[in-house]
């Protein structure tokens, strides 16, 4: 049996093991819908033999499931879902349960204009701006925002919910645990997938959890603690687009020919508690784009409470090597049809993800022998819709059923029985015609906004049957690596001259303005990491940011890794080189995509492996 | 030779600190704005206690721990798959409500009640452990109250560390001022610990003891039965925060002996 794990010292240590029936790694939404559909099986008939443990007789199943973050609430994601595949779940569901939770109620979708003069916008995209400024008001121009007068359906979340992805975690989570079926376990990070030989190549036969009492490197220190090895008849593997597991299982596996993870965005947002005065509902959804760059969407929803999640996405495709995302979100908030609504409000929460935004062109194989795939991780994010949360439940759920249909045959978790009932359903669902409409609906993005743009409508008005050809490259060749007039070398002197990080002097060097600090909104990047995302980590455990060769790092010109990092966990060291501290990582795995560099033509020299800690906020 | 030592410990559960506390004033008189919907920890301080319990329960074969915790029952689940990771206890749950201003002596009723109730507590190996403070329940009485309602004279608080003889007698060491303890020594149990933070780290979170954990806590949780406090005709007249300011400014050109002389000048504004 192997372990893939890159801490070579510890494959001879020997571990404590133990026997659950199903393994999981990750809670989030996708976990949510797996877990729930178990556990109400479970709950029509406790008694029902076909729940019974195999690895403890007499026992319910025992259903393990190891979250890496230090609490189930530290999500990540304010989101807005038609929310259709949870409805199902929960029929009589009201949002008021949820905490921050809200019915869909107005959507918007604006065009911003640059409103300072500073963005990296085209000729063409110039004079669109000014023929929009010069009809003004006649045209819908108000507060430098143009809005559309028509949507398309596809990108209509009627009748969704607005959400805070912590809040629901929690809402699940705590219906889950109350049930006694399940036990999720937090702050437990899963190092990688327990993998044998079997008579049909591989299986997957349950998860190593991570050693602690480590040094950064992973070699023992004092309270050296080998992480367990939890043996599993299933492994169900939903820990997300840079998870350690499914990470690990891409590279023992490989990917379905044709597939790869080549698309992705950083997501960065903040929690904001409104003015008392404020004129925004509940429910309300605004969709962004054109600033504060051409390429960066954004959104605005809107919580109970005076509370609206507002964030952008910078993605991998804004083929700029000097790319970053929390200066920009400060420009973002600023822009005036933005910030007569959020001037004068208060900080309250923060953070980032990475999205996977390949979509159904990086599923990987959704399963095998003793293992399946659910949620983003396993392709399910529908990118024409812009919709995840939904997707990834209902794959959820739909392993859910499969499981409990396989229970109730006593059929064992063979890949054979995992296609016949899992992939079946999946392949039968919405979730599957969604992916394949969406499959080449950005195809454009990589020829421009304006492209892009087109191409997203044609495949969305189309039903994916017409869509822009193109070619999607790795995503170290999506950076034009040091393209004249970048100014990264005046920002690095900016950034050494003022102390200040480097995404920050990068966009000063550009001739963006200084954020005005009000100490409540408008605060520096450390006070958002400390004050919103609460940004800690448990000691003990390895650096899971590593650079596969540091030496070919210090000779990076672009360093793209560093002003990409929503954390500032990654800096420049003595010497040039990298420098990772933990402590302030916030586990987007950014990193991850931002490098500019490859060792094998499709990976990058960073490698994200399992951690703890990260942001503790609840209002993410 | 090794005591057999019954130790119980008071612990309840707190709002994270890391989350945005925010107070307000609401129709049931103080309390945390959503507390409901903000994650929980177990007190810091009386988490303490409890890996100073286990640590010491390890070292005397036969010793015992239990965990006594008035909390929301969900809430208590909720911090419980975090505890439960990092040393074995057995929970004694009490469904009672959230908050940081009930009145102290019917906490300290309830709790009380729960301890004298523990089958196979052997009150003469009993030592009562807690924080000697709450990071909610701040009056610093409830523990003492437990104690004596429980008949205990023997109490420390302010503890960090204990240290116990062969012949069943122990040394403790209190806080005090200047940095010092305050050395006692006691014949024996039973005795009431409030404990400061002690010495030991937080214990590493361990699955196989989770696991053996959830075999009692699960079902204990489950029979939990809910507990109402009696208001004892509290009125809280008026509660407020220590004021806290933060201001972010970004200097280039000043020495550090004008920054001193700024910030001393912003303090004494306060």
């Amino acid at each position: 049996m192997s372990v893939n794990t890159s801490n070579a010292e510890a494959l001879e240590i020997e571990r404590q093991t133990m026997e659950v029936d199903i393994a999981c790694a990750g809670f989030g939404p996708a976990m949510g819908g797996f877990l729930t559909t178990l556990t109400n099986a479970w709950n029509e008939n406790p008694a029902d033999p076909a729940f019974e443990s195999k690895v403890a007789p007499g026992m319910p199943l025992q259903v393990l499931c190891y979250e890496r973050a230090d609490d189930i609430a530290s999500g990540v994601s304010g989101v807005v879902t038609r929310g259709q595949s949870i409805r199902a779940t929960f029929p009589t569901l009201d949002p008021a349960e949820i905490p921050m939770a809200a019915a869909v109620k107005q959507e918007r979708v604006l065009y911003l204009l640059d409103p300072i003069g500073a963005s990296r916008r085209s000729f063409t995209l110039r004079a669109a701006d000014k023929a929009l400024r010069a009809a003004g008001k006649l045209a819908g121009v108000r507060d430098d925002a143009f809005e559309l007068a028509w949507t398309p359906a596809f990108l209509h979340k009627h009748g969704g919910l607005v959400l805070s992805i912590g809040q629901f975690n929690q809402w699940v989570g705590s219906h889950l645990m109350a049930s006694g079926l399940v036990q999720i376990w937090p702050g437990m990070p899963v190092s990688g997938p327990l993998i044998s030989k079997c008579t049909t190549g591989k299986a997957v036969e349950g998860l190593r959890l991570a050693d602690q009492g480590v040094e950064k490197d992973g070699a023992p220190s004092d309270g050296f603690m080998p992480g367990m090895d939890v043996h599993a008849q299933l492994t169900v593997v939903g820990d997300g687009p840079v998870g350690a597991v499914g990470q690990a299982l891409d590279d023992e596996f490989g990917l379905p020919k044709g597939h790869a993870h080549r698309e992705w965005a950083l997501g960065m947002k903040m929690v904001i508690e409104l003015p008392e005065d404020t004129t925004l509902e509940p429910g309300t959804v605004w969709h962004t784009f054109g600033y504060p760059e051409p390429e960066i969407f954004g959104f605005l929803y809107v919580h109970p409470d005076r509370l609206v999640s507002v964030g952008i996405f910078v993605p991998s495709w804004m083929n700029d090597p000097t790319r970053t995302a929390y200066r920009y979100l400060q420009h973002y908030i600023q822009h005036p049809a933005l910030w007569k609504y959020l001037k004068g409000g208060v900080l309250r929460s923060w953070g980032a993800k990475s999205l996977e935004e390949s979509g159904r062109r990086g599923e990987p194989f959704l399963s095998g022998d003793g293992f399946a795939r659910i949620g983003e991780g396993s392709g399910s994010t529908n990118m024409l819709t812009g919709s995840g949360v939904d997707e990834a439940w209902a794959t959820g759920t739909q392993l859910g059923e499969a499981v409990v249909e396989l229970l109730r045959a006593g059929k064992p978790f063979s890949q054979e029985n995992l296609a016949a009932t899992y992939e079946a359903r999946r392949r039968a669902s919405w979730v599957e015609r969604g992916a394949r409409e969406a499959e080449n609906a950005r195809n454009g993005f990589h020829g421009g906004i304006v492209k892009g743009m087109i191409g997203m409508a044609l495949a969305g008005l189309t039903g994916g049957r017409l869509s822009l050809h193109s070619h999607i490259p790795p995503t170290h060749r999506q950076l034009a690596h040091s393209a004249p007039g970048i100014k990264l070398k005046d920002a690095a002197e900016l950034a050494l001259a003022d102390g200040r990080p480097l995404h920050d002097a990068l966009l000063s060097a550009r001739g963006w303005p200084e954020i005005p600090f009000d100490s409540t909104l408008l605060v520096t990047h450390q006070d958002a990491l400390l004050m919103g995302g609460k940004v800690q980590a448990m000691p003990g455990f390895a650096d899971h940011v590593t650079f596969r060769n540091p030496e070919f790092c210090i000779s990076c010109l672009d360093k793209t890794c560093i002003a990409m990092c929503s954390g500032q966990a990654i800096t420049l060291g003595e010497d040039g080189q990298l420098a990772f501290e933990r402590e302030k990582c916030v586990h987007c795995g950014a990193c991850l995509w931002n490098c500019g560099q490859t060792f094998d033509g499709e990976h990058s020299m960073i490698e994200f492996r399992a951690g703890a800690g990260g942001l503790h906020s609840a209002e993410n | 030779m090794a005591n057999v030592l019954h130790i119980v410990v008071c612990a309840g559960i707190v709002p994270d600190p890391l989350q945005t506390l925010e107070p307000v004033t609401g129709p049931n008189g103080p309390g945390l704005k959503n507390e409901m919907v903000l994650p929980a920890v177990l007190d810091p301080w009386a988490a303490s206690s409890l890996y100073e319990a286990a640590n010491l329960a390890g070292k005397n074969p036969g010793s015992k721990v239990w965990l006594v915790s008035l909390g929301p029952k969900a809430k208590l689940q909720q911090v419980m798959m975090t505890v439960a990771q990092k040393v074995a206890f057995e929970l004694v749950p009490i469904d009672g409500p959230i908050g940081g201003f009930p009145d102290a002596h019917s906490t300290a009723a309830v709790l009380a009640d729960a301890i004298a109730a523990l089958p196979g507590l052997d009150r003469n190996r009993l030592l009562l452990f807690g924080g000697w403070e709450s990071a909610t329940r701040g009056a610093g009485v409830t523990l003492q109250i437990v104690g004596e309602r429980l008949g205990i004279t023997d109490q420390f608080q302010g503890v960090d560390q204990i240290d116990l003889n062969e012949d069943g007698s122990f040394e403790v060491l209190e806080r005090i001022e200047g940095g010092r303890h305050q050395v006692s020594a006691c014949a024996g149990t039973p005795a009431v610990l409030g404990w400061a933070t002690g010495n030991l780290a937080e214990p590493r979170n361990n699955p196989q003891v989770g696991m053996a954990n959830m075999r009692t806590i699960m079902p204990a949780l489950q029979k939990a039965k809910p507990t109402t406090l009696a208001a004892n005709g509290l009125r809280y007249v008026s509660v407020s925060l220590p004021k806290q300011q933060r201001t972010t400014r970004v200097v280039k050109d000043m020495t550090p002996d004008q920054i001193a002389a700024e910030l001393a000048e912003w303090i004494g504004a306060e």
